[in-house]
């Protein structure tokens, strides 16, 4: 009896999980890899196939397009990193026990306005007509409007913007767990501030480092809203061809080939990551 | 002064306020080369605060710190020659022990095959030449106490301050590390000072015990004058064990006070030199338990000129093999506490026996409060 019972809230409490997993990620990848390897022969006829994919390596639009949103989500994330990691500190050690709370909460009021929104708030301040440009003219540096919008560095920075919040939360939480006295020790056996920074605190929040890089890498790869926005049509970021292949083009086989690249690709470079600090998913992302 | 009796450490009249709160106030003394020395107090007393002033952690409010005859007061913590245990050892966890003890000698820029050396040497002193490799969880708590000694050790540092360290760890394993630490400061002959609120440890192992209390230190000397010499009521009732009673001075003779307690008691101390007691002055007295005998009263008995003497009730005896004890109810019903040797034969006193208790007025300790 008792034991029956145990059973069943277990299947009832895993149920969801299962069913979310299956229904929400299982079978849509399934799907999606089926969908990818069909190849259009003619109208409403399908092969069998590795052609989407070939399309893929022999157009260098596409690729090249991978690569430059690789290589600009990892400087989002490399400089999210940069800027998190001393907010992070100040908040998990500085800052004292009831500030902590507050600025903690401050980090995470952006999160209330949804991404689109954000977003129109850089449009507000960086177009031809808004503030920035606006306030340069009326203090005489500048004498014509300028567009700060549409170029890489905005969508650098709206993107960073944009995660920053997921680097600081898991970096704060492993800083948090970190005894003020091991600081205090890497000082006391003859460290110097750069020393104890690189040898100890470094090294102890690297759990943290690491799960937060891998969460803001996946997000940046895979936004879409912030780089259109902000980037327009100069962004060409890949989630903007996937979109394209689906709804303008209506080629869902390339659609979905492109998709499974950029989940193969981001893949491969969180691999590449964690096998460079020598860090498992297990101590890092499962941790925090 | 030549260099040979340079004190190790010397703080002279230092202060720290947080705020409105002193946490240290006016404190001075100094710990001569190469000796034991704890700093004992009740938690909140300010004494890791001023260890934290002679680590460098902490910036005093005035006074001074000389080390080795040079004042540190400018110094970084991370240029002080003066290393510290931490209460929680703080041992680099994504290190191993040889990392962790090479950290030192790394920040100071020695080279590595005297690193090498150097790591070997203090792994051997401490006896543990073959834990170089391993991780430190993989450490039991006596190993990792170890390591966290040779990691400040491996860097000769003047002074070496010690955090409760002992605090962690279980009963049995803390009365071993109280010798070995005793042992290890021979072996290193290195200034250990020794924070604790545990008075057991600070009698055990040092040469010098300064009790504080409220940021002040109340008595500087040898273990055994502490006990037995007390020059405060705090320390009498802190270091060790005591009967208390508070009561008025109805007279003096010879050297010798009567006083009458709040209850009505009366009892004779021995007048020390030095303390200032007046008739009809309120006081505080402490009487040890192993100086007051208790035997089952047996008929009549005198109070002779040097022995005072109750009589009560066994109310209990608490077992604890050598050091047990019995609670005796005496005539205005507070409880007395007096140390007893229990053999398990049928002398033995039992709860309900009628008792006498004696002690002589030289054990007797006089406060005025």
């Amino acid at each position: 009896m008792q034991s029956d019972i145990r059973r069943l809230s277990l299947i009832l409490l895993f149920a969801p999980f299962a069913l979310w997993i299956f229904l929400l990620i299982v079978l849509p990848h399934i799907g999606m890899i089926a969908l990818s390897l069909r190849e259009k022969v003619a109208p409403r006829v399908y092969e069998f196939g590795f052609g989407n994919y070939i399309d893929f390596i022999q157009e260098p639009i596409y690729w090249n397009t991978l690569l430059r949103t690789g290589s600009m989500s990892i400087l989002v994330t490399f400089l999210a990193l940069l800027i998190g990691f001393p907010i992070a500190y100040y908040i998990a050690k500085i800052a004292g026990q009831r500030s902590k709370g507050a600025l903690f909460l401050l980090c995470l009021i952006p999160l209330w306005v949804s991404d689109l929104i954000r977003a129109f708030g850089w449009i507000l301040l960086l177009r031809e007509t808004g503030v920035a440009s606006t306030f340069l003219q009326w203090t005489g540096a500048i004498d014509q409007p300028i567009e700060f919008l549409y170029n890489d560095i905005t969508v650098v920075v709206g993107l960073v913007y944009t995660v920053i919040l997921f680097m600081i939360v898991p970096l704060v939480s492993t800083l948090d767990g970190m005894d003020d006295a091991m600081v205090e020790a890497g000082y006391n056996l003859g460290g110097s501030g750069f020393t104890v920074l690189r040898r100890i605190i470094i090294p102890y929040a690297m759990p943290g480092i690491v799960s937060g890089c891998i969460v803001v890498f996946m997000l940046t790869a895979g936004s879409y809203l912030t780089p259109i926005l902000l980037g327009g049509k100069n962004s060409s970021w890949f989630t903007e061809q996937i979109y394209d292949q689906f709804i303008t083009r209506f080629n869902w086989e390339s659609g979905a080939a492109f998709g499974f690249l950029l989940l193969a690709f981001t893949s491969l470079v969180v691999w590449l990551g964690l096998r460079l600090t020598g860090q498992t998913l297990a101590n890092t992302v499962a941790k925090s | 002064m030549t260099s040979t009796d340079t004190p190790d450490l010397e703080c002279t009249n230092l202060c720290k306020e947080f705020g409105k709160v002193r946490a240290v106030d006016n404190v001075s003394f100094e710990i001569p080369k190469g000796s034991f020395f704890s700093i004992l107090g009740p938690s909140g007393c300010g004494k890791t605060t001023l260890m934290r002033m002679i680590a460098g952690f902490e910036d005093p409010t005035s006074g001074n710190i000389d080390i080795k005859g040079k004042s540190v007061l400018n110094t970084p913590p991370n240029k002080r020659n003066v290393k510290m245990v931490f209460q929680h050892l703080a041992l680099f966890p994504m290190m191993n022990v040889y990392e962790n003890i090479a950290y030192g000698l790394r920040c100071i820029g020695m080279d590595k095959a005297q690193i090498d050396q150097k790591v070997r040497d203090v792994l051997d002193r401490i006896a543990l030449p073959d834990v170089g490799n391993r991780e430190i969880h993989q450490l039991s708590g006596g190993q990792k106490q170890r390591i966290a000694i040779a990691r400040c050790m491996v860097l000769d540092p003047d002074v070496l301050l010690l955090d409760e360290p002992l605090g962690a760890l279980d009963l049995k394993l803390r009365e071993a590390m109280k010798i070995e630490l005793k042992l290890l400061q021979h072996q290193f002959n290195t200034t250990f000072i020794y924070i604790t609120h545990d008075q057991s440890e600070a009698l055990v192992m040092s040469d010098h015990v300064a009790i504080m209390n409220e940021g002040r230190f109340e008595q500087i000397g040898k273990p055994e004058e502490l006990y037995h010499a007390p020059r405060t009521a705090f320390v009498a009732g802190f270091v060790g064990d005591s009967n208390r009673w508070s009561g008025k001075v109805t007279g003096l003779q010879d050297g010798v006070a009567k006083v009458t307690t709040d209850a009505g008691l009366t009892m004779l101390c021995q007048k020390q030199d030095g303390r200032d007691v007046r008739e009809g002055q309120s006081v505080t007295i402490y009487v040890r338990p192993e100086f007051i005998t208790a035997s089952r009263s047996k008929g009549q008995d005198t109070q002779t000129s040097d022995l005072n003497a109750i009589h009560g009730k066994v109310d209990s005896v608490l077992f604890n093999g050598a050091n047990s004890r019995v609670l005796v109810r005496g005539p205005s019903g507070e409880l007395i506490e007096a140390d007893v040797v229990v053999t398990g034969s049928t002398d033995d006193l039992h709860a309900g026996d009628e008792v006498r208790l004696n002690w002589s007025d030289q054990q007797t300790m006089c406060f005025a409060t």
